[in-house]
């Protein structure tokens, strides 16, 4: 393969990624607050679609995005609901988001399928930094909500690890009787986290639908929301390290297309099950690891919290 | 800060009430038509007109109803099959996956014995179909008993890849040569079919689900290994101090949930297909998720809340032709979970009114008092 060939499917890797890293990051802060979210998929179908109509509506793909962070943060609101005040079962309350999202995509979305976006996000190079050779055209090439991934990674690393309220939502997801203990308001953080990682994956939907194919399809995140939870653990819920995953699964992506288009004589239907597979095969692995470095999960994760029961 | 007025609480009840266990399901779905009705409004449908047109559909004719028992074969089977393994508190959300496997493994027997009207077809058929389902449940039982891999992942992971599976099977090599290039194989002989009632297309695979769920029943509550999943599942730390080997049991129990799974698919390919083809099953295997959890993973209550979905889908396929999206009956069914898990509450808690007096305000976020 030429330097040309690698740079493209490098440069797709990051464009395929995107939309699995927002949707991750959002997870990451919903799980280090103590809440398992399952309804990402869901959640990022909603976004794609409300993104979509609103888009095509207003023609500007700001107006879209916004309208699907609004709604992603409004499908998160009823998980949260559910969980946090309500005491429901999270894997069970996160099902019932993903399903509900699938069918009401569907519902909205079925008179715009397959109709062509006029005004997408577009691919704005930066000046000077996307001159440089191979990472010019690799990292500085893309559309706004790229960079803009490039600036919430650190931000969000440094928000969790380094600030005072990014100490108070580790603790709610560690220990929320002791956060209590200290005044800190479980449910009031857990609600504001929750909420905040679906307007990240509502971002990470309408990616899709506003610039990635850009359209909308029933279904057209096939599992990418999934695979970003599945990404929260193996960035050991930290958001800096989600970035990386998100690009070697959009890597994958961009290679499983790049071997169909160059007539490989594997059939595309065994191409389209590598991202899937290889979920599994990095979550074994990286779940091995983190038993060995005795990385887990927050102590909290999954479970309600009930003063009476402190 | 003093507060004048009547407040509400949230407290815990001493026991659960029974009467919740009634009262919950009925006031869910009717909660859920409504929210549902809100959007058919919103999107300029006459709500009333489309519910009437889907009872109509799903229990107003004997062909409709005969229809929703179709419906309900596969559903009992994925149903009961998850809710095996929900009762250990493991996620086998690979239902779907599952049951293609187990389509996939039965046509096999089909396709390879054509002239097959010989009496072992149905039963290897049958065999198979749940021990291919089982073994592709087996597959993420192993490392989740190993090492604690989340099983809810990689089963889901799973369903995409063998729905490209089959799709790759009935795109590909299995394709009928005389199939007008549609993706499905050739029809199975009489051998390999399920027999049917009458003229209606209630099969056979009907008695799979009664008798698997009188066998749920028996062995989970009336024999030690159900005893042993029970109690793993309430209580995982008093299961491994009471010596109960988790880990057998984990594999075991999800191979088990595959194979009822895997007998859902056989049934379709057999009893209603009578071939493989793409899109063979339209969510048996999510559906069987919210049936199992609303039954309380109970299998009897499975049998008569499956009657109910299978009626939904029956009305929600009849009103399309009216433009009605498919997808409205996904999002009745997630709105009905919704409500199901909302109302859960109400049968461990209560909600107390607390008579008007001064009271000291707690702090924000406090409902306990």
């Amino acid at each position: 393969m030429n330097q040309e060939i690698i740079v493209a499917i490098l440069a797709t890797a990051i464009t395929a990624g995107t939309p699995i890293l927002y949707a991750a990051l959002g997870e990451v802060l919903a799980e280090r607050a103590g809440i398992l979210n399952l309804g990402v998929e869901g959640i990022m179908l909603v976004g794609a679609v409300s993104g979509f109509i609103l888009a095509l509506h207003t023609a500007n793909p700001w107006t879209g995005l916004a309208v699907a962070m609004l709604a992603g943060g409004l499908m998160a609101l009823i998980h949260a609901l559910l969980t946090v005040t309500l005491k429901a079962n999270q894997v069970v309350s996160g099902l019932a988001l993903t399903m509900f999202g699938t069918g009401l995509s569907g519902y909205l979305g079925k008179a715009y399928v397959g109709k062509p976006l006029p005004v997408p996000f577009k691919v704005t190079p930066i000046p000077v930094l996307s001159d440089i050779p191979v990472i010019g055209p690799v990292f500085f090439q893309h559309d706004p909500l790229v960079y803009l991934s490039y600036i919430l990674v650190p931000a969000l690393w440094f928000f969790v690890f380094r600030t005072r309220a990014g100490l108070h939502l580790r603790a709610v997801g560690e220990n929320p009787a002791a956060a209590d203990s200290m005044g800190i308001n479980v449910f009031f953080i857990r609600y504001i986290y929750v909420i905040i990682g679906g307007m990240l994956a509502g971002i990470g939907g309408a990616y899709l639908s506003l610039h990635y194919v850009p359209s909308w399809m029933e279904n057209m995140t096939a599992g990418r929301g999934w695979i970003a939870v599945a990404l929260v653990i193996f960035a050991t819920w930290n958001p800096a390290n989600a970035l990386w995953g998100a690009y070697f699964f959009g890597g994958l992506d961009a290679l499983g297309f790049r071997l169909q288009t160059l007539n490989v004589m594997i059939s595309p239907y065994f191409l389209k099950m590598l991202p899937y597979i290889f979920t599994i095969v990095v979550l074994i692995l990286v779940t091995k690891r983190n038993i060995t470095n005795h990385i887990g999960a927050p102590q909290a994760l999954g479970l309600p919290y009930d003063r009476e029961e402190r | 800060m003093i507060v004048y007025g009547t407040k509400y609480v949230i407290e815990k009840k001493l026991a659960p009430s029974s009467s919740a266990y009634v009262v919950i399901p009925f006031s869910s779905i009717i909660l859920a038509l409504l929210v549902g009705a809100a959007f058919l409004v919103l999107s300029g449908h006459n709500f009333f007109e489309v519910y009437t047109a889907m009872f109509r559909g799903a229990f107003g004719s004997t062909y409709g109803l005969s229809e929703t028992v179709v419906r309900t074969i596969p559903l009992t089977l994925t149903s009961l099959g998850v809710a095996l393994a929900f009762r250990m508190q493991l996620w086998n959300i690979g239902g779907e996956g599952q049951l293609y496997m187990g389509a996939f493994a039965a046509t096999w027997v089909a396709l390879t014995f054509p002239g097959g009207s010989a009496w072992w077809v149905m039963p290897a058929m049958i065999l198979l179909g749940m021990l291919v389902g089982g073994l592709w449940a087996l597959l993420p039982a192993i490392p989740r008993a190993i090492w604690g891999v989340n099983e809810i992942i990689t089963t889901l992971m799973l369903n995409y890849v063998a729905i490209f599976w089959v799709d790759f099977l009935v795109y590909g090599p299995w394709k009928d040569p005389h199939g007008f290039n549609f993706p499905l194989t050739a029809t199975f002989s009489s051998g390999a079919i399920l027999p049917s009632l009458g003229n209606s297309r209630i099969h056979a695979g009907l008695f799979f689900g009664l008798i698997l769920a009188v066998i749920f029943y028996v062995v989970i509550y009336r024999t030690r290994w159900g005893y042993e999943i029970r109690v793993t599942g309430e209580n995982p730390g008093a299961a491994r101090y009471a010596g109960i080997n988790i880990k057998k049991n984990i594999m075991l129990v999800m191979f088990f949930s595959g194979a009822v799974c895997g007998l859902a698919g056989m049934s379709e390919v057999s009893g209603i297909a009578h071939r493989l083809q793409h899109g063979l099953s339209p969510g048996y295997g999510f559906t069987g998720i919210i049936i199992a959890w609303l039954s309380r993973l109970n299998p009897f209550v499975i049998v008569i809340v499956t009657f109910l979905f299978g009626g939904l889908q029956v009305g929600g396929y009849i009103v399309q032709t009216s433009g009605i999206p498919s997808s409205m009956v996904t999002m009745l069914q997630g709105l009905l979970l919704f409500f199901v898990l909302g109302g859960e509450l109400l049968t461990n808690y209560q909600v107390k009114k607390v008579p008007a007096k001064k009271v000291t305000a707690a702090p924000a976020g406090d409902d306990s008092v």
